[in-house]
């Protein structure tokens, strides 16, 4: 067996055409030996220029990879590589990056990992200093950054986007990156930083990063998993870290020793008091004796059963105090209850289309529900509306009653078996009495339909557009 | 006063907000820009501090003053803490410098209650609309609103900042009314309620046209755990409802901690710092594996075991849900397995397309097979039955008993 000596050359794109041709030659991965050594590659000068003898097809997740672990220090990469190719191209091995668990792909994503870590750890830690502007004004500035890998094409591409407006250039041993606001430029690496002036905001950076530390919860270990100590000397914030560390006890057990303070008297304040105001629990009156702005008031702070626990807030009715026309819904839905108003979700745009189909004005009725928290169960990532129990129902009624008796309207309208249990009682199934009922103590003319939100459960299209005028002509039985 | 012994006081105050991920934010670059900044996709930390937590924003408090006595809090009104307050100015001037230095990804800004709530909020807003406007700032912004400012100013903090957040503090009423007596868990919710309906208006015009809208992404909160006698499942719960009505991005859980001048009525030590960790592990259990607060915690047991991770907890207590078999389990109960992330369950449910799973396979996917044993079937490894019974797999995963010091 003939080895072959193939010099990858400095990066990707030469490592890609040296695999392409030798695929193309057939010639396997046992027989290859990837060397850099600088001692010039088998394909000689009259080689380099040859045209590649194949078309190679791989995935994009291929490139994506080979060029992430192309740029790892190890040197090994390029057989690795070559050998991924070779099994995909030569073996029919199509599906193999998805094999995460594979030999090979395993190895590779490390290096991939290793490489995007480095990336991110350049993103995180390089450290601009200020070196004076343009003639045209721009700043410019210069960072020193020593990565374990040969990453800075892949990392520069970042900081060109996000500092587009200044000019930068960032030196590191293993190449370097520069931006004077139009293209990157790269050129091969500097042993030492050329230009080591220090920052004058470095001071006050270090001012920031002592003030944020809190001695009370050293965790030294979880630091440096993430700031290991190798990027230590090249970030100004770094040389506190001993200081803090051995002073975090002192300061912990100076804070314990002081003595606890009194609590001080509330100031004279208008906004304080407005607060005070605000936060005060309404005592909760016979409701038939309170005005509908304070019953609107008092229900928020009811606690007559468990649904406020869970709720954003309660939410009262809607409307003129002298509307002739009042309206009983079941509950609020998630976005009633989010806006503390009814009738403002999916259901009660459907029952505003009803009402003008019906003749009916929104704005002259007056509109709440039977109960005014929202009941809900944890479904998936959402809050699903739930039927309210008849306990809860109940608990609910003196809110209800307290509102009719203050509007006291002509007409009322109770949309579904929750308004009926309410205020009809139990036993009232809506598809038997549906229409006009009789209960002058309510109104001169009470009606009873179904809920809008039944309306848009029906799933046959057909059914819904019969049912909805069945639904408008409930409506204008009021008029 | 200097601008660092300003800085000093201002930073000082704001650390013991846990809130400092930058993630989330719409996908932007400063080319065709005047200024600098970009953000999008992941957020990145640029630093650390030795309390091994991340730093990625300049966290500051516009000021310290507040009117406002929470008593877990170092700038309450009755504190003896020395005061200061930034100029807008020196905010903006302060993120800029440190943003073209990299030091930070961006502002997260905050501010003691002076005067009232809408006065405070016009000055936070002030900072960032600045940013934004005069100095074409693109970096990250999060601000801290108060829930009784008005809902126009709230709506502006959302057009300017890319997150906003209302600290809930503490998981009950009655917690607040001992502990932070201005504070109203209902207002605070109706704000959070208001924000999502912003938030989600915002997102559908984005969606159906209006592509170049600036509004923030995401709301969050953050919880301060041990410093009464809220129990974990108190915090699980409030958390759950939280995400659920009011789709918060994220609940941060900040352990007590201790501050100088503590007020008479708090504990005087800190909750061990485990219980934060044990909490953000359910609350991920929540978010992204399928559990439901209720599966995580019971009423006879409310407190998080601080002894093993709460995935490992709920398995041990529900050994007859396993083994699971690799093979052809469905993706939620691979996700139930201790020991086995999001990734790799994604990464199993690729590989069994082509290959079926055996133990080697696992390692390589660096998952420790100590862990997972009993709990699984692969094609070479069908665990013993005794192993789920026995009372020592709970022995195995308790944390060693540590050698005692001779005396
Ligand atoms: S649903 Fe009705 S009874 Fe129950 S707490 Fe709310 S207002 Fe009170």
């Amino acid at each position: 067996m003939m080895m072959r000596c193939v010099d990858p050359g400095p990066g990707f794109d030469t490592w890609r055409s040296a695999a392409r041709r030798l695929i193309g030659e057939g010639v396997p991965p046992t027989e290859v030996l990837w060397e850099s050594d600088g001692m010039g590659s088998l394909f000689g000068d009259e080689e380099a220029g040859a045209p590649e003898t194949i078309k190679l097809v791989v995935s994009p997740a291929f490139i994506e990879l080979a060029r992430a672990v192309s740029c790892h220090a190890d040197g090994r990469r390029w057989a690795l590589l070559y050998r991924i190719l070779w099994r995909i191209a030569k073996l029919g091995e199509r599906s193999l990056l998805e094999i995460a668990s594979d030999r090979d792909v395993a190895q590779a994503r490390m290096m991939a990992k290793n490489v995007r870590r480095e990336i991110h750890k350049m993103h995180a830690f390089v450290r601009f200093r200020k070196a004076g502007e343009d003639e045209t004004g721009r700043e410019c500035f210069v960072a020193w950054f020593e990565p374990d890998h040969f990453c800075i094409e892949l990392a520069a591409g970042f900081f060109a986007k996000r500092f587009a407006n200044m000019n930068w250039s960032i030196f590191t041993p293993k190449g370097c990156a520069h931006w004077m606001g139009e293209e990157l430029k790269f050129s091969p690496g500097v042993e030492r930083d050329p230009c080591n002036d220090p920052d004058a905001m470095d001071a006050i950076w270090r001012t920031y990063y002592r003030s944020i530390f809190n001695p009370a919860r050293l965790k030294l270990k979880a630091m440096q998993a993430e700031m290991p100590k190798r990027y230590w000397k090249n970030l100004p914030e770094a040389e506190l870290i001993e200081e803090l560390t051995r002073s975090s006890a002192n300061r912990m057990s100076g804070m314990i020793a002081e003595e606890a303070r009194v609590v001080r008297p509330v100031p004279r304040n208008a906004y304080l008091g407005r607060l005070q105001d605000l936060s005060a629990v309404p005592e909760i009156r016979e409701p038939a004796e309170a005005s509908i702005q304070e019953i609107a008031r008092m229900v928020q702070a009811c606690r007559h059963c468990p649904l406020w626990e869970n709720a954003t807030c309660a939410v009262a009715g809607e409307g003129p105090a002298d509307a002739r026309l009042m309206i009983v819904g079941e509950q609020p839905g998630d976005r009633e209850d989010l806006e503390g108003r009814p009738f403002v979700g999916p259901a009660g745009q459907l029952l505003d289309r009803a009402m003008k189909e019906a003749g009916l004005d929104r704005n002259g009725a007056y509109i709440t529900n039977a109960v005014k928290h929202f009941k809900w169960v944890p479904r998936g990532k959402i809050r699903l509306h739930q039927k309210p129990s008849a306990g809860e129902i109940d608990a609910c009624k003196p809110w209800v009653l307290a509102e009719l008796a203050k509007i006291s309207p002509d007409a009322l309208i109770l949309l579904g078996g929750t308004a009926a249990r309410s205020l009809l009682g139990a036993g009232v199934q809506i598809t038997k009495m549906r229409g006009i009922v009789d209960a002058p103590h309510l109104a001169k003319r009470v009606i009873l339909t179904v809920h809008p939100s039944y309306l848009l459960r029906l799933p046959d299209e057909m059914r819904k557009e019969a049912e909805f005028r069945a639904f408008v002509k409930d409506l204008s039985l009021v008029l | 006063m200097t601008l660092d012994q300003k800085l000093a006081i201002l930073a000082d105050a704001a650390k013991y907000d846990a809130s400092c991920a930058s993630s989330g934010a719409t996908r932007r670059d400063s080319v065709g820009g005047k200024g600098v900044g970009s953000a999008g996709g992941a957020g990145i930390c640029h630093s650390y501090a030795p309390d091994g937590r991340c730093i990625s924003l300049l966290k500051i408090l516009l000021t310290n003053r507040c009117l406002y006595d929470c008593h877990y809090c170092i700038n309450r009104r009755s504190s003896n803490v020395r005061r200061a307050a930034f100029t807008p100015e020196e905010a903006i001037s302060l993120t800029l410098d440190f943003y073209k230095r990299n030091y930070i990804e961006g502002l997260f800004l905050s501010s003691g209650i002076i005067r009232s709530a809408d006065h405070t909020m016009e000055q936070v807003v002030q900072v960032a609309k600045t940013l934004r406007e005069v100095h074409d700032f693109r970096g990250y912004i999060h601000l801290k609103t108060i829930p009784e400012a008005s809902p126009e100013l709230i709506e502006q903090a959302a057009r300017y900042a890319d997150r906003i957040s209302i600290n809930l503090e503490l998981p009950s009423q009655c917690s607040l009314d001992r502990l932070a007596p201005e504070k109203n868990l209902g207002r605070t919710k109706q704000a959070m309620g208001r924000i999502r309906v912003k938030l989600e208006d915002a997102a559908e015009q984005k969606r159906t046209g209006d592509k170049k809208l600036r509004h923030a992404t995401g709301q969050s909160t953050q919880v301060i755990v041990g410093a009464d006698g809220a129990t974990d499942a108190d915090f699980l719960a409030r958390s759950d409802e939280l995400y659920r009505a009011y789709r918060l991005k994220r609940v941060y859980y900040s352990a007590f901690s201790p501050i100088p001048e503590p007020s008479s009525v708090l504990p005087l030590a800190a909750p061990p710092l485990v219980r934060e960790h044990r909490l953000y592990q359910a609350d991920w259990l929540m978010r992204y594996y399928g559990f439901r607060n209720s599966e995580i915690l019971t009423p006879e047991e409310p407190n998080l075991d601080l002894s093993l991770d709460p995935k490992l907890a709920w398995a041990l207590r529900n050994r007859q849900e396993f083994p699971v078999d690799l093979q052809k389990a469905p993706r939620e109960r691979i996700l139930r397995i201790p020991g086995i992330g999001v990734k790799n369950v994604d990464r199993i449910l690729l590989i069994r397309r082509h290959t079926s799973i055996r133990l080697e396979d696992l390692v390589r996917l660096r998952i420790s097979l100590e862990k997972v044993k009993p709990f699984l079937i692969t094609a070479d490894h069908h665990p013993a039955r005794y192993l789920l019974d026995s009372d020592r797999l709970l022995a195995r995963f308790r944390p060693k008993p540590t050698q005692l010091e001779l005396f």
